[in-house]
């Protein structure tokens, strides 16, 4: 065994050892399943609490450098606790708009002031960070953005409103996503990205109730709220360039997020064995024909995913389409999971039919909550029809 | 339980190298017109571009050194055959490869000279199935008292062009393996079967009355058997890996330069999503491949060898029978015509989703590997 293994080996029993003294007990109310539906103060409090614990013992942002708060380790080591923090079934690290996206983008693109101002507060959880891309009017089709920033001495002045801003009416900062110049030649120059604060007079995030039942979700209403000019990120009307940078973090396709622990792991086990107790025709559902087929096919598509993942290391294997599997992460996976997770919750009989809340749901309505928090993963970030869209037309050059 | 089991993938140096090679031979000695132009002969392959493979190794890429073969592990074949399947090039190195294995896991040594013959060229074949039930005994030919064989075996593949055949046979009940000259046989004990896939060829033959010319007995046969057939399962699925890709370029290539209404057809969406599903089917067939590479050696196939197999082949068959189908409907009225290369995709997918079984087939194995244990 080489020595690094080795150390990588010493590590995972390290963590693994960590987790089992520290990882919280059930603390007696419903956790969210992801970073998306951190919905009452109390899951709040308890989320920051627990993110804050992982960073103190070392265990987040690892390979990020130490001088803003990381441990300048090598991204395996943050992989080793993201697995070890699914195989204890820790609760959700949830400040994931920071540390996913925000904190690469800014290492990758941002000023030493910016990052020494920001980065570590991300890692910490004192600083919880939103994202204000999309609009009412303009989900996917981020150049259509029209909420408006106009200069205004020191500040920008900001009106218009942004929706699904996930933890909106928690978050310190935004990445906000405005346009500047309503009289360029290509609607993407007028656009500029800020990194703008919440807590100031003129912004308000109204919470909004998501097909779960939960909230999570905001709509960011902008009134004559002032940003001061230096929250500008680059320059004035070079918004879509960081846009899309921030876009590659928040798909996968470019690596350096702080953790990928940001929803509860659901792994095909998990699958296999709640259905494993189930039964059908008084029989289990295990020994039916017709469920064993489907299984198999799940069982392939979650072994493919795997497989995949990691044969994009592989660059002779990579080279019809070089940047192929990056730019289908988010589409060949998490269609997969919502089925997944449909197929489990539907196959319970009349059980199928309770939700979160009834004392007989299967595992207190988990497949059922699951299965519709899904969307939040086939929907954000790009829906899987536009994801489609890239995979045509970047990877097999179709035309737009 | 854990039902993901092995997920390693890893390409070898000789490996990647082969991959190289092996594309470039197919893009330099095997164009299109080239692979059209064996479509209607009688062997479906050219002796010259047969001769070139033989010389550079590939007949025997899958055998021990110490028979004459290269000695880079049955996992090295999986690079040629991928880069074949991508020109649909039709040679008997299929048949070939796997009568090695087959005679390699069942006899070894004792049959040294046979494999020494197979690795310079000469061409194996593997008599397998009765009637056409992958999933059956196909013990219907049997090994008398008199050391002669009764009865026939169907779908032979490359019977035309063998000159050894691997039988699967039966000797009092027991599977034995009889390894027959075509010399032995009469040239009217050989129908050939019209095969759907024109690059291909298979043929029934009647072996009753043929004396082998060597038995193989034993323990070893029905493991050999078993894994040859896993590897035919493989080894097709990597073929048919590369003829997806192919088709996927076919089709792409037409949606960037096919207008209708004024417009690219590959800007139209129900054209363009489908398109993305044959591409991320043939990188999910391709994983499972390599996967199977991977896993595979010259010993006996273990659990995730089996598995490796059967998944390549099931996600194999799957993106290129879609593929293959979508091709032909996608071209519009061209792709209905003999002319455009749908017609070769959608013959290449229609073969190869029945070789060494179907989805289906591999599926109810898979349920029992993976649900079972």
């Amino acid at each position: 065994m080489s020595d690094n293994k080795a150390a990588l080996n010493a590590f995972r029993e390290e963590v693994s050892a960590w987790m089992s003294e520290n990882v919280p007990a059930d603390p007696g109310f419903l956790l969210p399943l992801t970073f998306l539906e951190v919905g009452t103060e109390q899951q709040l409090d308890f989320l920051r609490e627990w993110q804050h614990k992982l960073w103190s013992a070392g265990y987040l942002g690892m390979h990020w450098p130490s001088e803003y708060g990381g441990q300048g380790a090598d991204p395996a080591y943050q992989y080793i606790v993201d697995k070890e923090l699914g195989k204890h079934n820790a609760p959700i690290i949830f400040n994931t708009i920071g540390l996913n996206w925000v904190g690469p983008l800014l290492l990758d693109m941002g000023t030493d002031e910016e990052k020494a101002k920001y980065i570590k507060n991300i890692l910490s959880g004192e600083e919880i960070w939103c994202q204000g891309f999309s609009e009412p009017d303009h989900g996917s089709d981020l150049g259509a953005v029209q909420t408006r920033a106009v200069r205004d001495g020191d500040d920008y002045v900001v009106n218009g409103s942004k929706i699904w801003t996930t933890l909106g009416n928690y978050a310190d900062h935004m990445i906000l996503l405005a346009r500047t110049n309503t009289n360029t030649e290509r609607k993407y120059d007028g656009l500029s990205f800020f990194l703008s604060p919440m807590k100031i007079a003129g912004v308000e995030a109204h919470p909004i109730r998501k097909v779960t039942g939960e909230y999570g979700f905001n709509q960011t209403f902008f009134t004559d709220a002032r940003i001061p000019a230096r929250c500008l990120m680059g320059e004035e009307g070079g918004g879509w360039t960081v846009a899309m940078k921030t876009l590659e973090y928040e798909r996968g396709v470019t690596a350096g997020q702080a953790s990928g622990h940001w929803g509860v792991t659901i792994q095909i086990d998990d699958m296999i064995e709640e259905l494993s107790k189930l039964e059908h025709d008084g029989e289990p559902l295990l020994s039916d024909p017709v469920v064993r087929d489907d299984l198999v096919g799940f069982i392939m598509e979650a072994k493919a995913l795997s497989l995949t993942g990691r044969r994009m290391g592989i660059p002779a294997l990579n080279s019809d389409y070089p940047m192929g599997l990056a730019l289908s992460v988010k589409y060949r996976g998490t269609e997969y999971e919502r089925r997944m997770k449909q197929y489990t919750a539907s196959k319970q009989g009349a059980h199928s039919a309770l939700y979160v809340g009834d004392a007989d749901a299967v595992r207190g309505g988990f497949w059922q909550r699951a299965y519709f928090s899904n969307f939040g993963a086939t929907i954000g970030g790009g829906t899987t029809q536009v994801q489609a869209n890239i995979v045509a037309e970047h990877v097999l050059g179709l035309p737009k | 339980m854990a039902v993901m089991q092995n997920v390693s993938i890893r390409l070898t140096e000789e490996q990647g190298m082969l991959l190289d090679v092996a594309r470039g031979f197919v893009r330099d000695q095997a164009p299109i017109e080239v692979v059209r132009s064996q479509l209607e002969t009688e062997t479906g392959f050219d002796q010259v571009t047969w001769q070139a493979m033989v010389e550079m190794g590939w007949a025997g890429i899958a055998l021990p050194d110490s028979v004459g073969g290269a000695g880079m592990g049955v996992g090295s074949a999986v690079p040629v055959f991928e880069a074949m399947g991508g020109g649909l090039l039709g040679t008997p190195l299929l048949s070939s490869t796997l009568a090695g294995q087959l005679i390699w896991r069942a006899a070894g040594e004792s049959a040294a000279d046979w494999l020494g013959r197979l690795c310079a060229g000469s061409v194996g074949t593997v008599a397998y199935l009765d009637h056409g039930d992958w999933g059956a005994a196909n013990l219907g030919v049997s090994l008398g008292a008199d050391g002669k064989l009764s009865g026939s075996k169907s779908f032979v593949a490359d019977a035309g062009v063998a000159d050894c055949f691997a039988v699967v046979a039966s000797e009092g009940g027991e599977p034995v393996l009889a390894l027959v000259e075509r010399s032995a046989i009469n040239d009217n004990a050989l129908s050939e079967n019209v095969l759907i896939d024109l690059t291909k060829r298979a043929a029934n033959v009647d072996f009753t009355g043929v004396a082998p010319a060597q038995v193989v007995r034993g323990d070893t046969v029905v493991p050999a058997l078993r894994d040859t057939l896993l590897l035919g399962a493989l080894l097709t699925a990597a073929e048919t890996t590369g003829a997806a890709g192919k088709c996927l370029n076919s089709i792409t290539e037409y949606l960037k330069t096919r207008k209708q209404f004024g417009k690219l057809i590959g800007s139209y969406q129900a054209l363009k999503h489908p398109t993305v599903d044959i591409y991320v089917g043939m990188e999910n067939a391709r994983s499972f491949v390599y996967h199977g590479a991977t896993v595979v050696g010259d010993g006996t196939l273990d659990h995730d060898g089996e598995i490796a197999c059967r998944m390549a082949k099931v996600a194999a068959d799957d993106v290129m029978v879609f593929a293959g189908d979508r091709s032909v409907q996608f071209h519009g009225g061209f792709g209905f015509t003999w002319e455009c290369d749908s017609t070769l995709f959608i013959r290449r997918a229609q073969w190869a989703q029945q070789m060494y079984g179907g989805a289906i087939h591999h599926r109810k194995r898979l349920a029992s590997l993976l649900l079972d244990s």
